[in-house]
């Protein structure tokens, strides 16, 4: 029977010895394990919202109504502080998930601080940009291709300041709880996200900033 | 009003069915009646995409013919064989053979899969010819005639055919040669809705800051009722409009009296049509300025106002 | 500022005695079903049981209730839009325009969101951990936010019923009409903000249900051995996941516009209709298969159980469901060959629109091989499967005539085309949905369904289905658009009464449902199935308890093939012993949460200030939302702890109503 040869997996056959079986022969995962895991797809389904508003952003980019494209209104000084805070506010928040590892309390929530001083930088900075163009006659309503800048740009904006909303939240419950598994694990997604959110503003520098700037 | 217009009740009455008056329900239950007895004959008479007068109808029709006989030579045995398999196959038939662990044979896999593959295939090339065939931006064969150019703007809710060679326009009527080609370049007004005139083929979708194109050609004299295909508002039922093709000498007479007779559309007569109204009498205008359907489709003439009525809506004040 | 924003009296459709009614009617129903639960004092059996519980059985009975809820609000559009058109020849019916429009979006609406996502998630929730053969979902609490973001949503929609108005603009609100300037009225806004949030809970359950599928399953049990349930489930997680961000984002850029005068797809400063029409069907052709490929699997399930063996063609179903997964991503634009895009786009789109005809036609083989050779035993499950294959190969073949771009140029739009998504979507997807209900009710109540009713409820439909649609069908053929309140060719006239017939004839069918759930109630104890597998069932879920316990499983079972608990049954029926007592140990099931239902009270606060422009209180829900999730954060105790003598005691009657029968087969 060609069926039972090629189909280990059919009914009555003893095929937990098969390679494929092996591997989930254990049952569920660790909690730790799937919690990343569901994280890190909610952080891809949260790419692909941001790849629907970078679309826009390509297909608005000429649309400018009469109005000034990037080329005028883009500072480049002003983006590369931005940069400058988020990267760094990486390298801080990868500094509070190796003191949250090894239990150091004193030292997360030092790394965390400094991870917060940056992201508000950053937000300070982004803020100031924004208004600069509105009070300028620049905002949203002037042109389709403005508001898919202030869409897309924003919405990384609204990111961060729900990350650091998020990360105050986790300093105040390691305070409060201590570094219990639930914790960690909240730690491991804060991280997680804040570093995808690193990666997004990667792609908006690239795509809005210097492909604009540049001829 | 439309709703009222003899022209309209015609189809019918050419079908046999509404007499009008207290005798309508019968008439109604006579069609009822025919309807079931032969369905393609009344689609044949009820002026649907079944009774094309013009080559692109033709063409599409013949598609969707094709299409369905393929299909149903693989639908039909697969009903049947449902049915049939679920008759036999019951519990209480002691004469079916009960294959417990029957679960896989390759054989009939390989033509399970190959049957949809091939199906597919067919029709996937008869597809991909049949769009190139009729694209809508593709000319139509002109023979010796250069085809009529018409400008196509949809409004809330009414439609305004412009015809640039001949400098005048009409409301919800669209008056062609029969046997010429047409070229229609279509624009919208307000918001986005799709022009279809169901015996000559092809609706195309009317954007505003957008141009699309289509050929068509009326064979033979006669009225084709035209629609608003795309949902666009509160009047959308009444958004309709008459085809009327006539013999190229009534063409060449109707444009001569549309030339000596009615308003001048120009960009405030242009405004003042864009206002929403509803099921809007047909008229001509006796001069349409050169270049209007480019000003509407590049937005430089303001976009319908809307239910409002001004330029802009008092409510978006309201937003923070 | 207004305090209140635009809300004032106004609002309310006094003049309209239609809606006025309606509302007037469901508000006291609701106040009655309220008076009633706090004067018997159920209340808090109901927010300790229901309304808190984080147990995926629990939530998915929820879901099932709330889609089967919102059926009867859709299904009664449905009648006025199909008595309206009765009429409206040379008249305008009984129903203005603007209230018409009203009608058919929210028909649309309601069905697609509100019936047919819930009553499929709801199915999941409760099926997926019990096939997979663990205790729950990976994010139970989670699961509960998902419920209730997505009851804010349907409780948003209806509530336009009564204050204000719903949109006017089909299910899919295209601008420029939607935009502020033609539809200056707050119903986009009810329609926008009702599917942001439950299609945030929607998002979170395809995580949710992705986790679960690839990180929770029993010991042994591969991804090939996975109920075929299982698997559709998963390629539907995916989708959702892909393809609902899409959406949040597109009605994002639709509420920009709206809110703060940006220009997506404005007339004016360059905004582009376009876009917006191929990103709403970037999501919305997904979200086509979304819906019917875990109905697919349901008929997987059903047919093959009632069949009395295992699925023709696994591999081949598991490919096909892949197949289908990836291809819906890359036919989006079949949806708008008449935008003018070229010959090419449109053919290209066509021929890939075809190609997922292949594996859908292969997986109706594989059902048809799945009875040849069975023993069927018809049941009401299976009439719904076997009364699916009939139908959907119909609507399979319209959706491949649609894919042709010039059939698409004349039957686009038309009442063809309303009569090919219902064919697929009434029934593949709604068949599938009663066909799961059907066979899943015993294993959620421990009775079963009334059996004469049931099948008096299939009969209505599925003749009532050909009599409302098939005249739909020719209508289209004869020039007749969609969404028309009124009409003046006399010959569409016929066709619309026999479509009328129709939709009377599923009332009659809708009538035999609720009467089959009321005698079924009544008559619970003779209907009672004490086995916990009532249909001689293959997977895992039959394995337990009717209505399972709380944590499911006692002891995780070990998966040694597909049909896993054939085979167990059968080993234990061959070696005539069933399997030795195993050794309990106490476990631990999650706690219950208010979380997902405060937050959703928070979210509905939200929806509705932003949809009324009262600015301070959408802050306070907001606030209110987040506050909801920093308290649970917070809290220490997440899992009640079950000891090893309860588990044995509620487990070994499980096994002893499982012995009698083996030992009578036995003997």
């Amino acid at each position: 029977m060609s069926a039972y040869a090629i189909d280990s997996d059919r009914i009555g056959e003893e095929a937990l010895e098969s390679p494929s079986a092996a591997r989930s022969a254990g049952g569920p995962a660790s909690k730790r394990v799937y919690v990343g895991y569901g994280f890190w797809i909610f952080i891809l389904s949260d790419m692909v919202m941001f790849s629907a508003f970078f679309a826009a952003y390509a297909v608005l980019a000429e649309a400018r109504a009469g109005g000034p494209g990037g080329r005028q209104l883009f500072d480049l000084t002003n983006v590369a502080w931005e940069t400058g805070c988020l990267l760094v506010s990486s390298f801080a928040c990868g500094m509070a998930s190796l003191a949250a590892a090894s239990r150091n309390a004193l030292w997360f929530q030092v790394a965390m601080a400094v991870t917060f001083v940056l992201g508000a930088a950053f937000l300070g900075l982004e803020l100031s940009e924004f208004a600069g163009l509105t009070a300028q006659g620049d905002g949203p309503q002037r042109s389709a291709f403005l508001s898919a800048f202030f869409t897309l740009v924003g919405c990384h904006g609204l990111h961060i300041t729900a990350g650091l909303l998020w990360l105050l939240t986790m300093m105040a419950q390691v305070v409060a709880k201590g570094f219990r598994a639930d914790i960690l694990r909240r730690i491991l997604c804060f991280t997680l996200f804040w570093h995808a959110l690193d990666i997004i503003w990667v792609a908006i520098f690239t795509v809005v900033y210097l492909m604009e700037k540049t001829p | 009003m439309t709703t009222l217009n003899p022209e309209r009740a015609r189809p019918a009455e050419s079908n046999g069915g509404s007499a009008g008056g207290s005798r309508r329900y019968v008439a109604l239950l006579a069609v009822a009646t025919r309807a079931a007895a032969c369905p393609l004959a009344l689609l044949g008479g009820c002026r649907g995409v079944l009774d094309p007068q013009g080559p692109v109808g033709a063409g599409e029709k013949l598609i969707l013919l094709d299409a369905v006989a393929i299909m149903l030579v693989i639908v039909v045995p697969v009903i049947v064989a449902t049915l049939a398999f679920a008759w036999w196959f019951r519990a209480s038939n002691a004469r079916a053979r009960y294959l417990p662990d029957w679960s896989f044979s390759g054989r009939i896999e390989l033509i399970i899969w190959s049957i949809p593959a091939l199906v597919i295939m067919f029709l996937g090339g008869l597809a991909w010819v049949s769009s190139h065939d009729l694209d809508p931006a593709k000319p139509l064969p002109a023979g010796a005639a250069r085809p009529l150019q018409v400008e196509v703007v949809s409004l809330d809710w009414k439609w305004l055919f412009i015809y640039p060679d001949l400098g005048i326009a009409s409301v919800n009527q669209l008056v062609v040669p029969a046997g010429a080609p047409l070229h229609l370049r279509l624009t919208s007004g307000s918001v986005m809705t799709a022009f279809f005139v169901p015996q000559l083929g092809s609706m195309i979708y009317t954007m505003n800051g957008m141009v699309t194109q289509l050929n068509l050609q009326a064979d033979h004299p006669g009225s084709y009722p035209g629609l608003a295909s795309q949902f666009s508002g509160d009047g959308f039922a009444g958004m309709h409009f008459e085809t009327r093709a006539v013999a190229p000498a009534a063409f060449a007479a109707w444009a001569a009296d549309a030339k000596s007779s009615g308003p001048v559309l120009d960009a405030s007569a242009y405004v003042a049509l864009s206002r929403q109204s509803q099921d809007v009498a047909p008229f001509t205008y006796r001069a349409a300025p050169q270049g209007l359907f480019e000003q509407i489709a590049m937005r430089e003439l303001p976009p319908g106002p809307g239910p409002l009525g001004g330029g802009s809506s008092p409510k978006s004040e309201k937003a923070p | 500022m207004k305090l209140l924003g635009r809300l004032g009296w106004d609002a309310l459709p006094l003049d309209q005695p239609i809606p006025m009614i309606a509302s007037a009617t469901v508000a006291a129903a609701i106040l009655a079903v309220l008076a009633w639960v706090v004067i018997r004092g159920r209340f808090p059996y109901l927010w300790r049981e229901w309304l808190t519980s984080v147990d995926h059985k629990r939530i998915g009975v929820m879901y099932t209730l709330l889609a089967m809820v919102m059926l009867l609000r859709g299904f009664s559009d449905a009648l006025m839009m199909r008595s309206q058109q009765a009429i409206a020849l040379h008249s305008q019916g009984y129903m203005p325009p603007e209230h018409y429009d009203q009608v058919f979006s929210a028909h649309g609406t309601i069905m697609i969101f509100f019936v047919a996502m819930p009553f499929l998630i709801g199915l999941m929730n409760f099926v997926l951990p019990l096939q997979l053969g663990v205790r729950d979902v990976a994010f139970p609490t989670l699961n509960s936010v998902s419920f209730w973001l997505t009851a804010t949503g349907a409780l948003l929609v209806n509530l336009s019923l009564g204050i204000g108005e719903f949109a006017r603009t089909g299910w899919l609100p295209y601008p420029p009409l939607s935009e502020l300037k033609y539809s200056p009225g707050v119903g986009v806004d009810y329609y926008l903000w009702s599917l942001q949030i439950s299609g945030i809970g929607t998002l979170l359950t395809g995580i949710n249900f992705t986790t679960t599928i690839l990180k929770l399953r029993a010991p042994g049990m591969t991804y090939l051995r996975m109920p075929m349930f299982c698997w559709t489930s998963l390629a539907s997680s995916l989708l959702i996941i892909a393809a609902f961000p899409i959406l949040t984002a597109t009605l994002a850029m639709l509420i920009l516009d709206r809110y703060l005068g940006f220009h997506f797809f404005t007339n004016e400063a360059g905004g582009n209709v376009m876009m917006f029409v191929n990103l709403i069907w970037a999501w919305g052709h997904p979200e086509v298969y979304i819906l019917i490929l875990p109905a697919f699997g349901i008929f997987s399930e059903v047919v093959s159980t009632f069949s009395g063996k295992p699925l023709f063609g696994y591999r081949s179903m598991v490919i096909a469901t892949m197949a289908i997964c990836v291809l819906s991503f890359m036919v989006w634009l079949h949806h708008f060959f008449t935008m003018g895009a070229g010959a090419d786009v449109n053919a290209v789109f066509g021929v890939m629109s075809m190609i997922i005809a292949v594996p859908t036609g292969v997986k109706v083989f594989n059902w048809l091989f799945t009875m040849y050779g069975g023993r069927i035993r018809f049941e009401t499950p299976i009439l719904w499967a076997i009364g699916f294959m009939v139908t959907f190969v119909i609507g399979g073949m319209t959706g491949v005539l649609l894919a042709a771009p010039p059939a698409d140029f004349v039957l686009h739009n038309s009442l063809f085309l309303v009569a090919h998504f219902h064919n697929v979507i009434i029934g593949g997807v709604l068949f599938g949905a009663f066909a799961g209900y059907e066979y899943w009710f015993p294993k959620a109540f421990g009775f079963r369904l009334h059996r004469g009713l049931g099948k008096a409820a299939f009969w209505c439909w599925f003749v009532g289905f050909y009599l409302a649609f098939t005249p739909l069908y020719v209508l289209g053929l004869e020039g007749m658009t969609r969404r028309m309140q009124h009409y003046d060719v006399p010959a569409w006239r016929p066709w619309l009464l026999v479509a009328a017939v129709g939709a009377a004839v599923i009332l009659a069918g809708i009538v035999c449902q609720i009467a089959e759930l009321a005698v079924s109630i009544a008559r619970r104890e003779t209907l009672r199935d004490v086995t916990g597998d009532p249909w001689d069932g293959r997977t895992l879920e039959w394995s337990t308890a009717s209505p399972p316990p709380a944590f499911n499983f006692a002891i995780l079972p070990k998966v040694r093939g597909r049909d896993a608990y054939w085979a167990a049954k059968h080993g234990a029926q061959e070696q005539q012993a069933p399997s030795s007592e195993p050794a309990y140990e106490a476990l631990e099931t999650p706690r219950n949460s208010a979380t997902g239902f405060v937050c959703a009270f928070f979210a509905t606060l939200m929806g509705f200030a932003l949809i009324w422009h009262i600015w301070w209180l959408a802050l306070a829900g907001l606030a209110g939302a987040w506050a909801t999730f920093v308290v649970f954060a917070w809290r220490d105790r997440v899992e009640n702890l079950i000891s090893a003598a309860d588990v044995a005691t509620i487990d070994r009657e499980n096994r002893r109503a499982r012995l009698e029968p083996l030992a009578a087969r036995t003997s």
